[in-house]
């Protein structure tokens, strides 16, 4: 027993000042605004608060404005997944046998990557200018130079929520698509080349080889790119925040409701908002950190 | 192995230190807030360019001789009539580091910090200074909570003026000098204009220019008293007259550039320069702004929005003394400067705004100004739920959300249940 | 490759991008005939022209003098270059900039070192439970910030931590050391054989000197994606710096967002800005990037 915790001790120890302080940072203060969303503590006044159970959540899911800001949200995720899948996709196919250049290209694929939400939330806010026609200004002015009229559209100002959406999405595609053809390109360059030259030797017509061969290959890495993409995307707040401002009820998610409702110094239900949006995240990523951790324990 | 683990507590303690005493205690840069800047007097504003940065620069130069002690530490935060920048104090003030003083619209948006126990009482201050005496009453009535006042006004905008473009409006044969008598009038302006080839007649920008011109819809269709009513809960809003109102901003609308969502009231103001719109609804900030682009006198004319010419849709900016602040005689030195004869006369001449006090003289002010002081003296006096003196910040934010969704969508209804919710919530 | 989360393929894939495609590529026999190669480039390169269109019009703007930024001139060049716009955003964004550099500096070191110790263990030091409290930092990475949020600036402002660069630096380091110590964890576990420790220990090496004498000498790469990493997150981060600082304290973000908010935004200082903004992080791009991802594939060679 004795020699068992020399050897591991040290271990432990070493991890030890990480545990206690993600315990209390991560653990501790989730713990603690779920403690402030059950009281009615809705100003900034400091003193005791009572607890009112889960009414605010229940008012939340009574909220036009809540609902709104979910389905808001559903909307971009999907929509940003979708466009950064299919474009890191297709660079990464395009790129994955080798092209002179290569590296330029990938270079310059990944590069927006490396830019800040606001600075490229800056950038695209002034793009997506609705204006059209005549005083079009933007990506409508450089469709109107280009004579591609039909593809003119007044982006996040009008429309469904899915055209809103999709265009504040864009940026966001624009940003990481790089980031997802990189994951891609190494997934295709890390299959074994015997297994492509296994199957010409059968046979298989390229179609084939990609359908039946290499896809099933990248399936972890397309898992990990959705966990990605899918948690950055209920997160993201910067990049709406740069682009429509902060109050916008067309293009508001839970991230930036919570800043509008700080703003009235309402704890209680910024709070209760902060958990809504950490148990989605949950949703999506503890199964993911399970079967991570139970998969290496099979290793 | 005894020396392993001797090592492995350095390491361990090693890394605890780096993480908690290296990275939190360095006092490495970052001034605000600390004690030991003593003579610092932090200001907060949403003044950080145009006439608003010119007039708190001539306030601060009165300030920088009458508080010789002082330094003046410039915290302004730019945009959208001060909602970032309150966005960012609500921050300040809930983390315990208010600035030394910050500006709030006089009113009801006051209370979310009188509230919060934010603001202390500077009734004193008014008595010490002589200021009970020289702001007119109708204006310290409307600062006055259960008996205390909060804060010291600085300046008075008007918010319901229309900006027009005598040569836009020519195109339809419209007198540019008088104003419509009413918003039916008005609209029927438009449609004249818009016949005449001007596709979008109404410059209208986004956030709280879209509340303003609800506001002077709902001023010009209810009357002031009962308009007044709205933001004290003796008008009900879920009236006929309301839905007839809203139905007529919602007619609006469809005279306004498609854009409005993505621009600022400046841009507003340039279409209406540049001759694509013939008319903006604006506050009266809007002469210092024709003022510093050099815009001549002859290439615009204003007059309070159709059927609110008796009204004076008032706001109001104002300082605060907040609780537990770092440096409070220095914040009440920069009160002090607020307050006088000599920092109002400095601050509303660069400003665009009239003078609080009711002892300045007309003749040291622009044209514009001359006229809004004459106004502010006989007309009747209503408050501005955009601009503080009608509503909490909260209410104000639930508004302008609802007035974003309208816009996408025009639901009338909708609105005015989220209007009528809005107003019973603090 | 080693697929178990996210932020492995963040190490392993830019590694793995590096690698030449397969030597065997059955040259233009397999199907890859000369029309389908032309379309590839084509495709290539109208995908390089969507990805760039924002970068030409954000540079050519940020050169423009105030009355040349109307709607009808907007994709043209200036009429007159000029370097106001750098100037003006430059005088606002300096001090912003000299504070995100003393913070993203030595919040990527801290985080790295604490994340370099913790993945050594996780990976070749392990112990009962490893596993679980592996599962416990990660799920650190993901959470959304604004659930801790508000009772963080409490904490912080009970522990009078001096607002702005510490605070920002202590926020960044903790919330750091989850993505740092994955990072590290799947580096050793790739490019560290069991049995370089494994000996080492027969020989009677304890952890300390384990690490310092085999796993530190061979951490470089680690090293580099991880400060990378964390460089990048920090000097770009928005939402800390919202919450946790002000203006006269704040991060060149938030100086970003002062800049392009005002009620009169001046487009080409505001362009100018998100360039001067994205620059140190472009750079580090740029400059490590070969070695960072070279390094790595160096590194589990060598093992």
């Amino acid at each position: 027993m004795h020699g068992r915790i020399r050897t591991w001790g040290p271990g432990a120890l070493v991890l030890l000042p990480t545990v206690l302080l993600l315990g209390y940072f991560v653990y501790g203060l989730i713990a603690w605004s779920f403690n402030t969303s059950l009281t009615d503590r809705h100003t900034a006044r400091k003193g005791p608060a009572s607890y009112v159970g889960f009414e605010n959540y229940g008012h939340l899911f009574g909220e036009d404005r809540f609902l709104n800001s979910l389905k808001n949200l559903g909307v971009l995720t999907v929509a940003f997944i979708v466009g950064t899948l299919i474009f890191g996709l297709l660079w990464a196919l395009l790129l994955e046998k080798g092209v002179p250049g290569e590296s330029i290209f990938r270079s310059i694929y990944l590069f927006p990557m490396a830019i800040s939400m606001i600075a490229s939330g800056v950038v695209w806010g002034w793009l997506l200018n609705p204006s059209q026609g005549a005083d079009a200004r933007g990506l409508n002015r450089l469709f109107e130079i280009l004579h591609l009229h039909f593809l003119e559209n007044p982006w996040w100002t009008a429309g469904s929520r899915w055209t809103t959406m999709a265009s504040i999405a864009l940026p966001a595609v624009w940003q990481l698509s790089g980031y997802i053809m990189a994951l891609f390109l190494a997934g295709f360059r890390g299959i074994p080349p015997e297994l492509r030259e296994a199957a010409r030797v059968d046979g298989a017509s390229e179609f084939k080889l990609y359908r039946h061969v290499l896809f099933p290959q990248l399936s972890p890495i397309a898992l990990s790119a959705l966990i990605i993409l899918g948690h950055m995307s209920l997160k993201l707040f910067d990049l709406i925040y740069a682009i429509t401002g902060p109050n916008q009820f067309r293009t508001e998610v839970p991230a930036i409701y919570m800043w509008n409702t700080l703003l009235r110094s309402d704890m209680a239900k910024s709070a209760a908002i902060a958990i809504v949006l950490l148990a989605v995240v949950a949703v999506l990523v503890i199964p993911y950190i399970a079967y991570t951790v139970r998969q290496e324990n099979e290793e | 192995m005894r020396g392993g683990l001797s090592k492995t507590l350095a390491l361990v303690g090693a890394a605890g230190l780096l993480a908690v005493s290296a990275c939190g205690n360095s006092n490495s840069g970052g001034s605000g807030g600390n004690s030991s800047a003593s003579k610092d007097v932090t200001v907060f504003t949403w003044w950080a360019d145009g006439g608003e940065k010119a007039g708190l620069d001539g306030l601060v130069s009165v300030f920088s001789t009458a508080c010789k002690d002082y330094k003046f530490v410039n915290s302004a935060v730019a945009g959208g009539a001060g909602s970032n920048a309150k966005q960012v104090l609500a921050n300040d003030l809930q983390a315990g580091k208010p600035p030394s003083t910050f500006q709030a619209h006089a009113g009801a948006e006051l209370k979310d910090y009188i509230n919060a126990g934010q603001v202390d009482d500077v009734s004193q201050l008014y008595k010490d200074y002589g200021l009970d005496k020289a702001f007119p009453q109708n204006l310290i009535d409307n600062l006055t909570v259960g008996g205390k006042i909060y804060s010291i006004p600085a300046n008075v905008h008007r918010a319901n003026v229309v900006w027009a473009n005598p040569t836009v409006l020519k195109k339809a044969n419209l007198d540019a000098t008088k104003a419509p008598a009413s918003v039916d009038a008005w609209i029927a302006d438009l449609t004249k204009l818009k016949a005449a080839g001007v596709a979008a007649p109404l410059a209208l920008s986004k956030g709280f220019a879209q509340e303003m011109l609800v506001e002077a819809v709902l001023l010009a269709d209810l009357g002031p008293d009962k308009f007044k009513g709205l933001w004290d809960g003796k008008t009900p809003w879920a009236g006929g007259d309301v839905t007839a109102a809203l139905n007529k901003y919602k007619t609006l609308l469809t005279f306004t550039n498609s854009d409005r969502e993505a621009i600022d009231w400046p841009d507003a103001l340039g279409y209406v320069n540049s001759g694509k719109a013939g008319y903006t609804l604006m506050g009266d900030w809007v002469a210092a702004q024709q003022l510093a682009d050099k815009i001549p006198d002859t290439a615009y004319t204003y007059w309070p929005a159709p059927g609110t010419s008796e009204a004076f849709q008032f706001l109001s900016d104002s300082f605060t003394l907040p609780t537990n602040g770092v440096d409070p005689d220095g914040a009440k030195c920069w009160l002090k400067t607020v307050g006088s004869a000599e920092g109002q006369k400095a601050f509303n001449t660069k400003k665009g705004s009239i003078p609080a006090r009711s002892d300045a003289n007309p003749a040291d002010y622009p044209k514009y100004q001359q006229t809004a002081m004459a106004d502010w003296k006989k007309d009747q006096i209503v408050p501005s739920c955009a601009h503080g003196a009608a509503c909490t910040l909260g209410q104000n934010n639930d508004i302008l959300s609802a007035l974003s969704q309208f816009s996408g969508s025009p639901d009338v209804a909708k609105l005015q249940t989220a209007l009528g919710a809005a107003m019973k919530t603090s | 490759m080693s697929t178990d989360t996210a932020a492995a393929a963040t190490g392993s894939a830019a590694a793995a991008v590096r690698r030449k495609p397969p030597k065997s590529r059955g040259v233009i026999a397999d199907g890859s005939t000369r029309r389908s190669r032309t379309v590839r480039y084509v495709l290539l390169l109208l995908f390089l022209l969507f990805v760039l269109i924002p970068v030409y019009v954000v540079l050519i703007t940020s050169f423009k003098t105030s009355g040349d930024t109307t709607a009808a001139s907007q994709w043209s060049l200036p009429k007159t270059w000029t370097l106001d716009p750098w100037r003006k955003a430059w005088d606002v964004l300096q001090p912003y900039m000299v504070r995100s550099l003393s913070l993203a500096i030595p919040a990527a070191i801290i985080s790295s070192l604490i994340g370099s110790a913790n993945g050594f263990v996780l990976a070749r030091w392990r112990f009962p439970g490893a596993n679980i409290v592996f599962a416990f930092i990660l799920f650190g990475m993901f959470i959304p910030y604004q659930a801790v949020m508000l009772p963080l600036r409490t904490t912080f402002t009970t522990l009078d931590v001096t607002r702005g660069v510490p605070t920002l630096i202590l926020a960044h380091c903790i919330y750091g050391i989850p993505i740092c110590t994955l990072i590290f964890r799947n580096y050793y576990a790739t490019i560290v054989p069991n049995e370089i420790i494994e000996s080492a220990r027969v020989d009677g090496a304890g952890l300390v000197q384990t690490y310092l004498r085999i796993i530190l000498p061979l951490s470089m790469s680690g090293f580099v994606v991880t400060l990378i990493w964390q460089f990048t997150s920090v000097w770009n981060d928005f939402l800390f710096a919202l919450f946790l600082t002000q203006q006269d304290n704040g991060p060149v973000t938030l100086g970003l967002a002062a800049l392009s908010g005002g009620q009169k935004v001046d487009y080409a200082a505001s362009m100018a800005g998100a360039l001067i903004t994205s620059l140190p992080t472009l750079i580090v791009y740029i400059v490590l990037g070969r070695w960072f991802i070279g390094g790595l594939m160096a590194g589990a060679l060598k093992g």
